[in-house]
Order: structure tokens, then C-alpha cells, then sequence
């Protein structure tokens, strides 16, 4: 291969130099093909602790997790970055020296590239039987102009000189090795524009409610660098129902099969509402704006009556999941403007429910076939004029006073109430509706991503299986009798086909009529 | 999406699973046999010239059975010579001895037994596909059972073109322990998968890169014979044939795993909305592919031949090895619903 000789022997270390002969030192050092190949197994070695420890881009959870059970490796790890393997400034380190290394390595090269590709082969060397295959036959009548013919046919590239002729085909392989690793700088660009021009946002929606895509709608919203908040499509869509299913029997009962939302969408303000059937593999787009379903779970509504027999509090209540095999969940109530004192209600939420041996009571399915409350009630003072920002999904009960424990009292069906001692009020279980997190994205990187990945892998192909060859013939004009001398090299290394195609290309030269002509062949192995 | 379960395929697939388990055993032994009793190689069998009449042959089937002959003609020339200096052969088939016949047809039989066990491998998949009406790749063991079919599909394919019938004892073992495992540890009842898995991407992506695998496992046997083989002559083919061989499996598996790894991305971008996130399967994917493009530099560039290519190759194996099985079992992310019972 051509390329092969180019790689530069290691530049020795300019003494005595100026800034740019350093520069120039170190753009050689960078771009030399022994250092891609330390740089690449660094950038596969960079990537390994963010498969070992929690990251904050995916489980943010595990991350408080880890601090909390070990706050001293914690630190340190944090301090390296280690959380945040794939933002830290090392990674982006490697990352953007290899493709330094790769840029300085393939921008020459498809200079060269273009110059080889316009360059004649060489001229026959002069023993052809020195050739790794090597084939000679009578031919009467055989002459250069109807080997060129042939071979062209055969689409090999020619030159001729008096009496030989030289052909070389399989220039695909550099182009294809050269569309590869173009292609894989495009890819590194475009996964970066993607990052920097797109955003992604997290929402939890109930049953019943809408959506409008705008940055306050979001519970989580992560921009690029380069995202204005006025730049979101401007869609909206209200969830109308949403089902899950799961198997009902056998051993693997309680697994979820499907997940299906509802959802009426309506692509710009003032347009149309269609609705859209959203899945887990089937997200919805809106002009390149994707939303998918990422999760679901209950939210129980509930209506409390304060100690005055006011209305306090009266709506849908988003749970956490518990346990996924029964969507055991578990809701937080905070009812501050009940009066005389505030209410706070911690809430278990059984979906199926059923008494267990102990008198207590369990959830034995994730479907609501037997939906209950279990009700945990508390009043006093719910600190929320503190100021301190509080978790809608957690009530500090410690300065509260306690006014039910239903772990084994029977829990609330759907329509039942329950009052509060003390004339505190009470609270009903109006219904149960469900809701869903949706994780909405917008990358504009996406499609020059997977054009660019498609790319190179067809120059990966063709630069796998692509095998640059020559051929060369000559005619010798003996005492009546015309000699045609045939030699093939290959400089790629592979499976026995050239020897294959060598033959053919011979038996091609030969012509139809010179079936068992007396001939002399010699067949090297290729190896 | 079908719920029920056809218990009885299900059984029957299991069943198969058995029988394959049972005829790669099989096999392996015919091949150790063959291994064992049959021909010594000379250490690096030179190539002579010979005389085959390829060229007079116009077409390409006859054309390849002769340089399967010319070859095959070749390693006897080789071997007769090894035989007739009697230099220091090892093992019960000590070279200055004719081989017993009984060894050559033991070889044979193996082939046989391996394509039996390919067809009672495939059956148990397609057996097991249609009892749970889906994709048959959709947990640790099922995904198992088909890199132990893809690995030794990709043995009787580079068989069927060019005599590699020393590496059948060895592939048969890993296919066979693979199996075995999976039997012992992996196995969950056929059942449905959760809604992500559900998607016609499970077809593409998996099957990617368990054909992938397959070759790279073929690629990695051939490199720990390299290893484990010593110079001077051996019942193993020579090192460079070994060599040729693993590289000849990377390059055809390296593109296939590319593919995978987009595939996969475009699935995710399908079901859990980025195409790429890290998660610790994409990492270990990642830095196989890494590690392999590594390994094809390192040749093809850096011009790296010999032991210093095969642990390159062994390392990327390694990575390999680690993404199948390790990051279910150790890592978790938003692969690991693989369900490892
Ligand atoms: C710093 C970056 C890189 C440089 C300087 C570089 C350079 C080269 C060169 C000079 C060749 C020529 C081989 C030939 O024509 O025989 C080559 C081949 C190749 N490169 Fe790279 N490359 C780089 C990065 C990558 C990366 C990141 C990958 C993929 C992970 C990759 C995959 C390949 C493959 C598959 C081949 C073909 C090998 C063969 O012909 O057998 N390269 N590379």
C-alpha cells in the first residue's frame, strides 16, 4: 500500500529550534501513526471508569448515592472528574487529539490519494515468472491493443508500452479507507454540533393534562451552549389516556408488555390537534423535535376537607415507584392552606391490593385491578414558609404530630373517606389516574450523524475488501509463433481469490479458441 | 404482542439445545482425534511450486476446488517431508510413523457432527422463536445460544472455503462450554420481553452482533492457538497460517460489528431518546471497536506481525468477552434487563 510508506519514522527532536521548528516537531509527533495508535487505545482507556462509576448525566441518583455512602472516595472522585467522565476536560482531551491526529493524517493523505489516483501504473518489470502468479501461452495473432481491450473490459486502468502492457485496478480500497476516516471526522463533528446546538428536557405529565414546549414547562431542562429558549418548536399535545399491560399469568406475571399513550398533539399554535399514539420504541417528532415515553407510574387523586369543612386540597397526586414488580408507590400531600392546622399525608398506594398473612396489606400486581390508599396522616406546621426549597415527593414528619397510621387498618378504596381524629378534617380517594415522564430532545446532529456513520461503513467495506492488483503482459514475437507472458501481483494480503482472477484473466486473454493449446503455467502460492 | 407461550416448542427447544450440546462434544472428540493421531505440520510448511493446472480452468468453482487441492498437496509435501527427516514430532502420532487411517475419518466424522450440531443449534433457536412469537434474542441466554450457533457457523463457512479443520476441536469446546453455560446458569423459561426490547431493531442490531461475535471468537481461538503453539513442528498449522486466519475473521467481522454498534444507536434513539449515552454496554462496545481498529492499525499500519498483533487482537477479544457477558452481570445500565436469573 502506498499510504504504508508513508508513515513517518519518529521525528527526532529538533535541537536548537525556533517556536515553529517545535511546532512543526510536534505536528509531526502528533500526526505520526504510532501515536493514533497510543491515542487510541488512551481514548478506549479513558472511557472504561464511565462504565464502572455512576455518572451524573444518566443516574444523577447514584451519584447522591455514592456521596452519601462514601463521601471521601466520593470527593476525589469527583475531583477527577470521575463522575462526569465524558464532560471532563481529560476525555475532551484525548478526544480532540485524535482528531488533531486524525485530520493531520487524512488530509495529506487524500491529497496524495487524488495524485495516485491520476498517476499510470508502472511499466512491466522485466521477468514476469518472478511474479507471485505468472502464466505464459501461444497465442497467434495476439497483440497489445486486444490485451488492453480485455483488460479494460475487465476494468483495469492501462499503459503500454512496445510490446507489454501494464494494468493496475482496485483504487477503491484507498478511497473507501479514505471515505472511512473522513467520514469518522464528520461523525466526531456532527456528535459535537449536536451537543452544542440541541437541547433535551425531562416532563412528568398526569392524565388529563397538557404540555406546551416551552422552557418553563420542563422539570428538567438541559440546553446546549447555543440554544435560545425562543428557538423550541412550538408544539403542544395534552395526554388523553395512557395503558400499560403486563402479563396477567405464570411465572413471569406483573412483566410489562406494552406501554401505550394517548396523546393529542397539536404541531404549532393555532394548528390542528391530531392525535398520536406514543410507545417506547415509537417516539413522536415534530419537525426533528423528538418526545419519547420513558417511564410511567400512578397518581391517585384525592380530595381533603380541612377541619372547617373546606375544600384544602382536591387533585391528582404523581407517586413514586416503589417496587416495580406491583407498582407499589408512594405519594407525598401537602395541604398548606388547610386550617386550623396544616396537613400533611403520606401515602402508600397499593395498585392491586390484597391482605397479606400478617394483617397488613400488599400490592401483588402493577395493573390497578384493586387500587388502595394507605394513609398516613400528620398536622402542624409544614415549614414551607421557610423558604427553603422543599421535594414535592418528601415531608419531613419530624415536627409533625401524627394523627393515622394505616399500615394494618384497612386501606381507602376508590370513593371511601377517611375522617381525621380530632375533627382535623378528612381525606377521599376520588379516582386514579396514571401518569408518564417523557424525556423531549432536539439534536440537531442526528441525521449528519447516522449519514456520516453510513459512510463509513461503506468505506470500511471497501476498504476491507477492496484488493489493489496489477497485471502485465508481454508479447514476444518467436520464430512464427506469437509468446503472450501474463504476471499478476497483489499487495493486499488475503484469501486465496486473486490466484482465482488471475486465471480467469488469463483464460480471458487467451481467448475462446486456444482451449487446449500446448502451454507452460506456473503457479506460485501467493504467500 | 403474543402473551402465551407454546410450552411445548419451548420444551422441544430446550430439548435441542441438549442434543447440540451433546454432538459439538462429539465432535470436538473427532477433531482431537484427528488432531492428536493424524499428520504432524512442519513448523512453517515451505511453499513449493506446484504444478496445478489453474488458468486451464475457466470457471471460478473449478478453479477454487484447485487451489484447495494445490494447498491440501502442498501441507502432504510438507508432511512427508517432516515425516521422512523425523524431526523431533511430539505426541502419540510421532512423525516418523504413517498416520492411521482411522484418524483422517474420525476428522471427518467431527465435520459431520459439527453440521448436525450446527442444524439441531439452529433448530433449537427457530423452536424457541416461534414458542414465544418473537425475536429468540431477548435475554442473556438466548443471546448465548446464538453466538455459540453464529461462532460455529463462521467455522464451517471458513471450512467450507479453505482447510481450517484444527481450529474444529477448539471451537466445538468453546461452543460447547458455551452452550453448557448457558444450560446451567443463563437459562430463564421462554417467555415474553419488555416493551424496549419489543421493536423490529432487536432483529438487526442483535443479530449484527452476534454474527460479529461469532467471527471474532473464531478470529480469538485461532490467536490463543497462536500463542499457545510452540516453534518447531506441531500438530498445530503454523503461526502465520494462524495469524491469517484471525486477521481474515476481523476483517470480515469488523465492518459487521461497525454496523452493529450503529444499529444500535439508531435504536436507542428510538426507544430511549439519544443515540448515544454512554451507558455502560455502548462504552464496552466502544472500546471494543476501538481495540479491534487498534489491532487492524497495528498491522496494516504500523506493520505489527507476529505476537506483538495477536495480543492486540487478544485484548480487543478480551473486550469483547467483557461487553457479552460482564457488563450484564457486573455493570448496570439500561442494557442489563438482558435478565441474568
Ligand atoms: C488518529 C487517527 C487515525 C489515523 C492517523 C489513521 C490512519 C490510518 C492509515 C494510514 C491507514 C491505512 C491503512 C492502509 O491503507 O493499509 C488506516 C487504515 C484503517 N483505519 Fe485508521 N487512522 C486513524 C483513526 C482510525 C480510527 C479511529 C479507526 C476506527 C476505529 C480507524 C480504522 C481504520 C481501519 C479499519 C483501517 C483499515 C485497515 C486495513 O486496511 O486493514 N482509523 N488508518
Amino acid at each position: 500500500m502506498t499510504f504504508t510508506q508513508e508513515v513517518r519514522a519518529d521525528p527526532v527532536r529538533p535541537a536548537g529550534l525556533g517556536p515553529v521548528g517545535w511546532l512543526r516537531w510536534a505536528w509531526r509527533l502528533l500526526t505520526s501513526m504510532r501515536t493514533a495508535l497510543i491515542l487510541l487505545f488512551l481514548f478506549a482507556l479513558a472511557s472504561v471508569p464511565g462504565s464502572i462509576y455512576p455518572q451524573r448525566s444518566i443516574s444523577p441518583e447514584k451519584v447522591a448515592q455514592y456521596f452519601k455512602d462514601s463521601p471521601g472516595a466520593a470527593k476525589w472522585l469527583d475531583r477527577l472528574g470521575l463522575f462526569d467522565v465524558f464532560t471532563s476536560p481529560w476525555f475532551a482531551a484525548t478526544y480532540l487529539l485524535l482528531f488533531l491526529s486524525l485530520a493531520g493524517c487524512v488530509i495529506p493523505r487524500a491529497a496524495a490519494h487524488l495524485r495516485e489516483v491520476r498517476r499510470t501504473p508502472p511499466a512491466a518489470p522485466r521477468n514476469l515468472s518472478r511474479l507471485p502468479q505468472h502464466a505464459s501461452f501461444e497465442a497467434p495473432g495476439a497483440t497489445v491493443e486486444a490485451i488492453v481491450a480485455q483488460l479494460r473490459k475487465k476494468r483495469f486502468r492501462t499503459v503500454t508500452g512496445p510490446g507489454w502492457v501494464s494494468a493496475e485496478k482496485g483504487y477503491l480500497r484507498e478511497t473507501g479507507n479514505l471515505l472511512f476516516h473522513v467520514a469518522l471526522l464528520a461523525l466526531l463533528v456532527a456528535v459535537g454540533a449536536g451537543g452544542l446546538y440541541g437541547y433535551r428536557g425531562n416532563v412528568l405529565l398526569v392524565e388529563g393534562n397538557g404540555f406546551a414546549n416551552t422552557v418553563a414547562a420542563y422539570d428538567r431542562y438541559i440546553p446546549g451552549q447555543n440554544v435560545s429558549a425562543e428557538s423550541l418548536e412550538p408544539f403542544s399535545f395534552t395526554l388523553s389516556d395512557f395503558q400499560a399491560t403486563y402479563v396477567a399469568t405464570g411465572d413471569r406475571r406483573g412483566q410489562p408488555l406494552d406501554f401505550s399513550a394517548k396523546l393529542m398533539v397539536t404541531d404549532r399554535p393555532g394548528g390542528r390537534e391530531r392525535p398520536y399514539d406514543l410507545r417506547v420504541n415509537e417516539p413522536l417528532d415534530v419537525n426533528g423535535t423528538q418526545t419519547y415515553l420513558i417511564g410511567h407510574g400512578y397518581a391517585p387523586s384525592f380530595k381533603v376537607l380541612d377541619g372547617k369543612g373546606q375544600v384544602a386540597f382536591e387533585g391528582a397526586v404523581p407517586c413514586l415507584t416503589a417496587d416495580q414488580m406491583t407498582y407499589t408507590s408512594e405519594c407525598v400531600i401537602k395541604v398548606p392552606d388547610a386550617v386550623p392546622d396544616q396537613l400533611g399525608f403520606l401515602v402508600r398506594f397499593l395498585p392491586t391490593t390484597v391482605p397479606a398473612q400478617d394483617g397488613s396489606y400488599v400490592s401483588v400486581f402493577p395493573g390497578a385491578a384493586n387500587p388502595t390508599a394507605q394513609v398516613f396522616a400528620f398536622s402542624g406546621d409544614l415549614g414551607m414558609k421557610s423558604g427553603q426549597p422543599q421535594s414535592v415527593y418528601q415531608l419531613d414528619t419530624k415536627k409533625l404530630k401524627p394523627l393515622v397510621m394505616g399500615l394494618n387498618t384497612k386501606p381507602l378504596g376508590v370513593g371511601e373517606t377517611l375522617p381525621l381524629p380530632g375533627g382535623a378534617g378528612s381525606i377521599q380517594l376520588t379516582g386514579v389516574r396514571e401518569w408518564i415522564s417523557l424525556q423531549i430532545a432536539y439534536d440537531p446532529g442526528r441525521i449528519p450523524a447516522l449519514l456520516a456513520a453510513g459512510l463509513s461503513v461503506l468505506g470500511l467495506v471497501l476498504s476491507l475488501t477492496v484488493r489493489r492488483r496489477r497485471v502485465w503482459a508481454r508479447v514476444k514475437e518467436g520464430e512464427g509463433a506469437t509468446e503472450v507472458e501474463v504476471g499478476g501481483l497483489t499487495r493486499t494480503e488475503g484469501g486465496p481469490g486473486f490466484a482465482e482472477e488471475f486465471s480467469q484473466i488469463v483464460t480471458a486473454l487467451r481467448g475462446p479458441e486456444a482451449g487446449d493449446a500446448a502451454s507452460r503455467q506456473g503457479v506460485k502460492d501467493a504467500h | 404482542m403474543p402473551t402465551d407461550v407454546n410450552s411445548g416448542l419451548a420444551t422441544l427447544s430446550d430439548q435441542l439445545i441438549l442434543a447440540t450440546v451433546l454432538l459439538y462434544v462429539l465432535a470436538m472428540i473427532g477433531y482431537a482425534l484427528d488432531l492428536g493421531f493424524g499428520r504432524a505440520r512442519a513448523a512453517a510448511p515451505a511453499r513449493e511450486l506446484v504444478p496445478a493446472g489453474v488458468g486451464v480452468a475457466g470457471d471460478a468453482q473449478t478453479a477454487d476446488a484447485q487451489t484447495a487441492d494445490a494447498q491440501t498437496a502442498d501441507a502432504q509435501t510438507a508432511d512427508a517431508r517432516t515425516g521422512g527427516a523425523g524431526t523431533g514430532s511430539t505426541g502419540p502420532g510421532d512423525g516418523t510413523r504413517t498416520p492411521p487411517a482411522w484418524a483422517a475419518r474420525a476428522g471427518t466424522l467431527a465435520i459431520a457432527l459439527s453440521c448436525l450440531g450446527w442444524a439441531t443449534n439452529l433448530g433449537a433457536i427457530i423452536t424457541r422463536g416461534f414458542a414465544v412469537g418473537r425475536w429468540p434474542w431477548g435475554n442473556m441466554y438466548e443471546f448465548v445460544v446464538a453466538i455459540c450457533f453464529a461462532a460455529v457457523t463462521a467455522f464451517l463457512v471458513m471450512q467450507a472455503r479453505q482447510p481450517v479443520r484444527f481450529l474444529g476441536a477448539f471451537v466445538s469446546v468453546a461452543a460447547a462450554l458455551g452452550l453448557g453455560f448457558a444450560v446451567r446458569y443463563l437459562h430463564v423459561q421462554a417467555g415474553p420481553v419488555v416493551p424496549a426490547l419489543n421493536s423490529y431493531w432487536i432483529a438487526i442490531h442483535v443479530t449484527a452482533a452476534i454474527f460479529a461475535s461469532g467471527l471474532f471468537i473464531v478470529a480469538g481461538v485461532s490467536g490463543i492457538l497462536f500463542l499457545a503453539r510452540k516453534d518447531g513442528p506441531s500438530r498445530l498449522p503454523g503461526r502465520d497460517d494462524l495469524e491469517r486466519v484471525a486477521h481474515q475473521a476481523i476483517v470480515i467481522a469488523f465492518p459487521i460489528w461497525t454496523f452493529a454498534v450503529i444499529a444500535g444507536a439508531l435504536w436507542a434513539d428510538k426507544a430511549w431518546g439519544r443515540y448515544w449515552g454512554w451507558d455502560p454496554k455502548e462504552v464496552w462496545a466502544f472500546i471494543t471497536w476501538i481495540a479491534y481498529a487498534a489491532y487492524l492499525h497495528a498491522r496494516a499500519t504500523a506493520g505489527w506481525r507476529g505476537r506483538a498483533a495477536v495480543i492486540v487482537q487478544l485484548i480487543a477479544f478480551g473486550c469483547l468477552l467483557f461487553n457479552l457477558i460482564g457488563v450484564n452481570i457486573f455493570l448496570s445500565g439500561l442494557h442489563s434487563y438482558a435478565q441474568v436469573p
